[in-house]
């Protein structure tokens, strides 16, 4: 055709830049996370990592499955329509085609082949990936709607916020994740970190991450447990080795005593928190709620539901289905003077 | 178009109407008492439109919770019960019921039969269905008060153990769910039976089973996966009851029942349940795309194989909803292997499809213009689902919103377009009078926006980590703006939900009259009168190929001679 333009694909703007925008609306979406986001394509462990290159592979093949059979689809539309109302004849009947049709077999079993022996490639490296000495083993206990991580090296116990120690690839130290459940089904999944794994009573499992960047990464339950399935979050502290290490000591600790809270502790242990909460180095060691021997070591209470201040804790204790309708803790009924006396008692234990 | 007076034996109505118009009652009577394939297929799909209604509703309040963060429009409990309503609503009173009814209604036509094998077997099925829903629906009435006291079921669609036992859902709406299944479950396997017998035994002289109509194939496909596949759900169901009031631990894992057994047996029935209820959209899609196009279908003992295809690999492919669970790495394998395997014949349709309308003179009425939505819409689920298929991927997508965005993309963009495309399609031959077009083209149109806005869009929250089945959601994770936009979404295809209902309701007493055959179409319901008589053909039918009226249409230029 005549005519001076270059008509080559590269020197055309438009089909550029909308590429372009494309590139940046991706990138601004899922790969460029400010920080605390929950992007799969944002990872920060070799499991998520995998993942996500898997995903780009699968993505590309399909990619261009859609674009041939989509393009196929549009000029079929647009080429065959009926444009005359007056020409009325048939078309000519084709009721098959032995080679084309052999042709659209073969082919999807030959993609199928390929993406299957990609992806099982990838499934054994990560969930048969040989486990290194130096791992941390930490056990996860999902409860109606709460987290409890036990770190049996230290012998402590904690919730709903995880630490964990950053891994170096050249010395690796990954966190192996026992999960376990005291109720119904629950899923771990911080995005960013790994896939997720249900937590199944009668049924361990098992995760494992290697962070190398220090930072908060977020996550929440994936699998419905009942009503405040959607407020039981996850925060995971990733932490350089000492910072760990560091925190890990704190945590041994038994609880703080001071001698100011008293009247407040005395509440702690005569009303019925005990039958539900553990405090380190005191009379109470229940075991159905959160342990609270730290609890002013976390940034939140109710895994995720308040920022943890003391204004907060007052009103949780006071009614917490104000924050979380439907959690298990029930309203004790406390006057304003034991719910102060109890708030500044538990604001001790750091 | 076509109204051509065909010579094929039953085309003229010879029923006598010396009566005088029923009184209500009588009228009423009839429609209670009927054994008719037409009037009880009629009514799976009356019962079902009205339920694809409450469904609606019931999940634009839940796009309206969600519409922002920490909203406070639904409390948590009342979201809970409103997406387990919706999920096993849509499934089991709107899905199911409109596969029966339109099997009901056209299988007994298309293979030139008088009605169904055992038309009080089909009235049985299709009241059990019915009265199974309004058993699910009954639940609601009872008092808040002692949690899940007279409620709604509010365990999900899917109902995992151990949430479901007494110990951590008190009360009887689990009850409900799982006995109004059970209930409705009957009438499902009663109606299968029925079309597995009919399809069987009762085609007209001339019609062996590679001339059936392709809409019959599938639906025989799927009546014989729905005997295979019910059972699970329904033992299931059985062995909940007992552990819930009888002292069973099936389920109890406190007392070393297991959790993942209730997953197996679910998904066992879930996944070629799904697999059920697209297939008859495959049906439909069969017939209008060969018409509208103005050819025969491209390759029909390919479509057959890829049906039956379909419904054996479908039963092997279970456990990729478990992928999380802790399967080994082997069974993962094989999962993401057997799920890959069942895109294959699927895709195979797809190509069929397309060379069907290749070189053809397309027409796009509003039936067409729901399946070209329809074949754009699937092949993108289908590709989604080859994404979930990847095990590893499937970590980070299971119970998420890219999961909800491709099973709604396959439910919505390929079912329900397809259920109406059928809708508009056969409504003229069911009461005579075509749906009006105008209105038709605005449904489809604003349809089709709302549902891309709204299933489109959903992908991302799932990309970007949000789980599926919480009432509300934190704010600065990216999530809110596209929750907004799939709520706005979902709102305008509410719009065009009440278009179509009006659409429906107007057509029936001012639509142009549509005489038999409004589309120029080729199989047996074509020849009858619209509607048909009560007994369909006054003599057999005799057919030399797939196409009768084709034929009879076409004399010197006939399908027999190609087939």
């Amino acid at each position: 055709m005549a005519g001076n333009r270059d008509r080559r694909f590269c020197s055309s703007w438009i089909p550029r830049g909308v590429l372009l925008l494309l590139w940046a609306g991706w990138v601004r979406c899922f790969a460029a996370d400010p920080g605390g986001g929950t992007s799969i394509f944002n990872p920060a462990s070799t499991p998520a990592a995998a993942t996500r290159d898997l995903a780009y592979f699968v993505l590309g093949i399909t990619g261009a499955i859609f674009l041939v059979v989509g393009s196929l689809l549009a000029y079929v539309i647009f080429r065959f329509r009926q444009r005359s109302q007056d020409n009325i004849a048939e078309p000519p009947q084709v009721y098959g085609s032995n080679q084309v049709e052999l042709a659209w077999t073969v082919i999807p079993v030959l993609i199928v082949v390929v993406l299957f022996l990609a992806t099982a490639r990838m499934i054994f490296a990560i969930q048969d990936a040989p486990k290194p000495q130096s791992a941390l083993d930490i056990t996860v206990v999902g409860h109606q709607f709460w987290w409890e991580f036990r770190y049996p090296k230290f012998g402590f116990v904690t919730a709903n916020e995880l630490h964990v120690p950053t891994s170096n690839p050249t010395d690796p130290t990954p966190t192996y994740l026992t999960l376990l459940s005291a109720d119904v089904d629950h899923s771990f999944w911080v995005p960013r970190l790994s896939g997720k794994t249900d937590l199944i009573p009668n049924h361990p499992n098992s995760l494992w991450i290697d962070p190398g960047t220090p930072g908060v990464y977020l996550g929440q339950c994936a699998q419905f447990c009942g009503t405040q399935h959607a407020k039981m979050l996850l925060r995971v502290y990733v932490q350089s080795p000492a910072d760990f290490e560091a925190w890990a000591h704190a945590q041994q600790q038994a609880a703080a005593n001071s001698a100011s809270v008293a009247e407040g502790r005395k509440v702690f242990e005569t009303q019925a928190c005990i039958n539900c909460h553990t405090v380190k180095g005191t009379v109470a060691t229940g075991r159905f709620g959160p342990d609270l021997t730290h609890l002013m070591s976390r940034d939140t209470l109710a895994s995720g539901a308040a920022l943890n201040t003391p204004e907060n804790l007052r009103a949780w204790i006071k009614n917490p289905d104000d924050f979380k309708p439907g959690s298990l803790m029930p309203a004790m009924k406390l006057s304003d003077q034991q719910l102060d006396q109890l708030t500044a008692y538990l604001a001790t234990l750091r | 178009m076509a109204d051509s007076s065909i010579p094929i034996g039953g085309s003229l109505d010879v029923t006598s109407h010396g009566r005088s118009t029923p009184t209500a009652i009588e009228w009423l009577h009839e429609w209670v008492v009927t054994v008719d394939h037409k009037k009880l297929g009629i009514l799976y799909v009356v019962y079902a439109i009205f339920f694809l209604l409450v469904g609606g509703v019931e999940a634009l309040l839940i796009r309206l919770q969600l519409a922002a963060p920490h909203n406070h429009f639904i409390s948590p409990q009342t979201f809970n019960r409103l997406f387990t309503m919706h999920g096993t609503t849509m499934v089991f009173l709107v899905g199911m019921p409109f596969v029966f009814g339109f099997a009901n209604y056209l299988v007994p036509l298309m293979v030139g039969a008088r009605d169904m094998a055992f038309p009080r077997l089909n009235a049985f099925s299709f009241w059990m269905t019915a009265f199974g829903g309004l058993l699910l629906y009954y639940s609601f009435i009872g008092g808040s008060g002692l949690y899940g006291m007279g409620s709604a079921p509010d365990v999900g669609w899917w109902a995992y153990a151990p949430l479901t036992l007494r110990a951590f859902t008190p009360g009887h709406s689990t009850d409900y769910w799982a006995l109004s299944l059970i209930v409705s479950g009957f009438g499902t396997v009663g109606a299968a039976v029925n079309i597995i017998a009919t399809s069987l035994s009762m085609r007209c002289k001339g019609m062996t089973l590679l001339k059936m109509p392709l809409f019959v194939w599938l639906n025989l496909v799927v009546a014989g996966m729905v005997l295979v596949t019910i059972t699970p759900l329904t033992a299931a169901q059985v062995m909940l009851v007992i552990d819930r009031y009888l002292g069973g631990h099936f389920f109890d894992t406190q007392a070393g029942g297991s959790a993942v057994v209730w997953m197996h047996f679910f998904w066992i029935f879930g996944h070629p349940e799904v697999y059920v209820l697209v297939l008859p959209a495959f049906a439909i899609a069969n017939e209008i795309v060969p018409v509208f196009s103005r050819k025969a279908i491209f390759g029909y003992p390919a479509m057959v194989a890829a049906s039956v295809g379909i419904a054996f690999i479908s039963m092997t492919v279970w456990a990729h909803h478990m992928f999380t669970v802790g399967m080994t790495s082997f069974g993962n394998a094989f999962f993401t292997l057997s799920t890959m395997l069942v895109g294959i014949p699927t895709g195979i349709k797809i190509f069929n499809w397309l060379a069907t309308m290749w070189g053809g003179k397309i027409r796009f009425a509003t039936p067409m213009l729901f399946c070209t939505a329809f074949l754009i819409q699937f092949l993108v689920a289908g590709l989604t689902g080859i994404m979930l298929s990847a095990a590893p991927w499937n970590w980070q997508l299971h119970n998420s919103y890219f999961v909800i965005a491709h099973f709604h993309y396959v439910l919505v963009g390929a079912i329900v377009f397809c259920i109406f495309a059928g809708i508009y399609y056969w409504y003229p031959k069911v009461t005579g009078r075509l749906l009006n077009e105008t209105l038709g083209k605005w449904h489809f149109w604003l349809f089709a926006i709302g549902f891309h806005v709204t299933f489109d869009f959903m992908h991302i929250p799932g990309l970007m980590g949000m789980p599926r089945s919480i009432y509300t959601y934190e704010p600065g994770r990216g999530w809110e703006t596209w929750n907004l936009i799939v709520s706005i979404g979902g709102a305008i295809q509410g719009i065009a939900t009440l278009i179509f209902a009006f659409n429906l309701f107007w057509s029936y007493f001012r639509g142009k009259r549509a005489g038999n055959d409004p589309w120029d179409a080729w199989t047996l319901e074509w020849s009858t009168s619209s509607p048909p008589p009560a007994y369909n053909f006054p003599v057999e039918p005799e057919v030399l190929s797939r196409r009768p009226l084709w034929d009879l249409k076409h004399p010197d230029d006939p399908d027999w001679r190609y087939e």
